[in-house]
């Protein structure tokens, strides 16, 4: 099951917080789409999630300075 | 290798003395973002700081005795935080708080539910609350603990201060 999250709204340190709080309600295995910014966010999006464990599956370049994250938890 | 890293990062404790807004909104910054980089955070509220805490979220004369009456009332609660600088009779903390939604910037609100869903240990300093004649139930259900000083540097032992 994907689970969806647009983050190119959102700024420090709300980019981290939503994608952590998303991935705590979601079960092991289950995949999660961000859509990041450039910059800070994809820096240190993808670390965290593999800091506590969780696999970044893929990362794209969505053109527009928006990237797309795939991560499995 | 995960389990190292994760290990491998310090605690972090943030001694919210102020209650001013611009600085509370710092505090609960660096908390929710540290936390959500994957280390314990536990803030401790002391003094001014207590009035984040307080179910009360504005002016209201909570204790027993006149000046304690008197001084909760003019701390106020949440909603009453002064900005640091350029208050302007407290019309700022509105004014700032309109310019964070205009720039997507998270607001105290979401900031301070934010800390709660995230798990971050709230405080509230014993000394202060028995000098301001307040009680645990005048408090938010989210904080974890009364405790004092001894209690707070044997948690924060290993891990960074910071302090606000």
């Amino acid at each position: 099951m994907m689970n969806f999250l647009d983050i190119t709204q959102e700024t420090c340190p709300m980019t981290f917080v939503k994608v952590k709080l998303a991935l705590a309600k979601m079960d092991a295995g289950q995949e999660l789409e961000v859509i990041l910014n450039g910059g800070e966010p994809l820096e240190n999006v993808p670390r965290s999630c593999e800091e506590q464990g969780y696999q970044v599956l893929s990362t794209e370049d969505c053109g527009d300075n928006k990237h797309r994250l795939i991560i499995r938890k | 290798m995960e389990e190292m890293m994760k290990n491998s990062k310090k605690d972090v404790t943030i001694v919210c003395f102020s209650g001013d807004f611009d600085k509370v909104v710092a505090a609960f910054t660096m908390a929710t973002g540290a936390a959500a980089t994957n280390r314990k955070v536990t803030m401790f509220f002391t003094f001014w700081g207590l009035n984040v805490l307080k179910k009360q979220q504005g002016r209201a004369w909570l204790g027993q005795g006149i000046l304690a009456k008197a001084f909760n009332f003019l701390m106020g609660g949440r909603k009453t935080l002064p900005l640091s600088r350029l208050n302007f009779g407290g019309i700022s903390p509105a004014l700032m708080s309109s310019m964070m939604k205009k720039h997507h910037v998270a607001t105290l609100p979401e900031l301070i539910e934010a800390a709660h869903a995230l798990g971050i240990r709230l405080l509230a300093c014993e000394m202060a609350l028995h000098i301001l004649e307040l009680e645990r139930s005048d408090l938010i259900e989210e904080v974890a603990d009364v405790v004092g000083v001894a209690t707070f540097l044997n948690e924060s032992e290993n891990g960074h201060i910071i302090f606000v």
